[in-house]
């Protein structure tokens, strides 16, 4: 296992680990960083330890006791000191004092404390990204079109409120949890999604991302078995995730729902994905994750495109819209129209959106009517479409995909 | 962790009050103060006169100037303030929740510097 290996598998769970024995974001990843340093230095010498983590969790500790003695900032720190160098050298980086939580996972109290109500939500997805999902700043910044050094600068805020004001390192207490659940789980989502459809790079499918979203929401799951919106979100990512292979062609290039190999489609993914559906839905009702959650697994159970239940999609989207309306879903019920009743309907309901100017800079929205205009002959309409839509497209993957399309026009 | 809670509410909304509904507020607040000095969260605490009681000072070019008023006009104002020491801010802050004045003012946390 080469130490390269070990950053790119572990660094995630490493530094949430740091974060707890250290108390300071900025000093979890600064040790960290010196303890990865010192594994360059030694291992190619005297070989990779039997734990790679656990080693690095420990170097990093001391570094970071190191640290302390020397930085004024934390003189009055001797005590906390003192308690790191008593603890045990043999430690796993795992080992938590059990019984405080049900669940003892360091990157879900992170998540606890990425996702503060007392953090702006910016600087939760902000921090919650580049701390638990990896992302660089660069990534985030682009994925949430802010300039990146007003991104480092709200991380930079974000982690000094964290150490000024006292924000705990912990999962909240019972009678908290539901509340701070959510804004947990749409970060989860963004996180997901970000993975799912990169907005940077050829890269479309990030599949460590989208299984280190999953694996976070799976942890909630587990912590709080009786929210069921946590359940749903689980179902609705895992529903996507099982199309990964499907979705890219083996050139790199994306592929329609359409046009995909469903014999690709992950089908333990769809079962688990399918069974956590039904029962969200029957436990928390008509919820949001749920209700999209019951769209992608009509998807799945669809052995062949022709099978799809639009009309049940379309029901679906109906509902969703007139609980928790929003443009895009709109624009996705439109198009789930467009393949229940026909293709006119649904290019009604595109260009009343397109008339509103709701989703101005959205690409998909052009996308979407090209389709439609293709599909009904209306080439010219069809190709000014697909320009503007390129105009709008940030992803690689999704530049060529229209490419081809406006191409196929002839 | 030291904390101070800064209490703000409307002034218009206490002197509006009815001499009964005052002194029921005041109990509130001995209550809410009795209670966190017993549970050893309590450092000290005050509620203040009136913004129209406040002066302002500044010293510019070593001079000092002295003007009526509180320093900033906002539609609510400073009313008082307790100091606590909590284990970090979630304890902090569910202690705000229970100020008497968070209920139909705001109470704003702050962590005191350590110096």
């Amino acid at each position: 296992m080469s130490i390269d290996h070990v950053y790119r598998a572990d660094s995630g769970r490493i530094l949430a680990t740091l974060i707890r024995l250290v108390g300071d974001f900025d000093l979890a990843e600064e040790v960290m960083h010196d303890a990865f340093v010192a594994a360059l230095e030694r291992w190619p010498g005297h070989g990779v330890p039997e734990n790679p983590r656990a080693w690095i969790v420990s170097t990093a500790r001391h570094k970071a006791i190191d640290r302390l003695r020397r930085d004024s900032r934390f003189r009055d720190k001797s005590e906390e000191i003192a308690r790191w160098a008593a603890a045990e050298e043999g430690e796993a980086p795992e080992a938590l004092p059990d019984g405080e939580n049900r669940v003892a996972d360091d990157r879900l109290r992170l998540i606890f404390t990425c996702c503060h109500p007392a953090l702006a939500v910016e600087a939760q997805i902000a921090l919650t990204l580049r701390t638990l999902g990896g992302l660089t700043t660069e990534e985030i910044a682009r994925a949430f079109l802010v300039p990146e050094a007003t991104l480092a600068q709200r991380l930079v805020r974000a982690k000094s409120k964290i150490r000024q004001a006292g924000i705990p390192y912990r999962v909240p207490s019972d009678e908290r949890l539901s509340e701070r659940l959510d804004s947990v789980l749409a970060v989860l989502y963004l996180i997901f999604n970000e993975g799912y459809a990169a907005t940077k790079g050829a890269e479309l499918v990030r599949r460590e991302l989208c299984a280190e979203a999953i694996r976070l929401t799976r942890l909630v799951v587990e912590l709080m078995p009786e929210r069921t919106e946590s359940r749903a979100l689980l179902a609705l990512m895992l529903l996507h995730d099982s199309r990964r292979e499907a979705r890219v062609s083996p050139e790199g290039e994306l592929v329609r729902l359409e046009a995909q190999d469903r014999s690709l489609w992950d089908q333990g993914e769809i079962r688990e994905g399918i069974a956590l559906t039904e029962s969200a839905l029957r436990e928390g009702g008509a919820r949001p994750y749920a209700l999209q959650a019951a769209i992608a697994a009509l998807h799945g159970e669809a052995a062949r495109f022709e099978d799809t239940d639009w009309r049940q999609i379309v029901l679906l989207y109906r509902e969703l819209m007139t609980r928790y309306p929003s443009p895009v879903v709109e624009l996705n019920y439109a198009a789930a129209v467009a393949e229940a009743s026909g293709p006119e309907e649904g290019l009604r309901l595109l260009d009343a959106i397109d008339e509103r100017g709701d989703l101005a800079t959205y690409h998909l929205l052009p996308a979407a009517r090209a389709e439609l205009l293709a599909r009904l002959g209306r080439k010219q309409e069809a190709a000014g479409a697909y320009r503007r839509a390129l105009s709008l497209v940030s992803n690689d993957l999704e530049r060529r995909f229209l490419e081809r399309e406006l191409g196929a026009l002839g | 962790m030291k904390y101070i809670l800064l209490i703000y509410s409307k002034e218009s909304d206490w002197t509006g009050l009815s001499d009964k509904d005052k002194v029921d507020m005041y109990q509130k607040y001995m209550a809410f103060t009795d209670s966190i000095k017993k549970s050893g969260h309590y450092l000290g605490g005050d509620g203040l006169e009136p913004t129209a009681t406040a002066t302002t000072v500044r010293v510019r070019n070593g001079k000092p100037v002295t003007t009526d008023g509180p320093f900033a006009e906002t539609r609510e104002q400073l009313g008082g303030y307790y100091m606590i020491d909590a284990k970090d801010l979630d304890e902090a802050a569910e202690i705000a929740t229970r100020v008497p004045g968070a209920s139909y003012g705001a109470v704003e946390v702050r962590p005191v510097m350590r110096m």
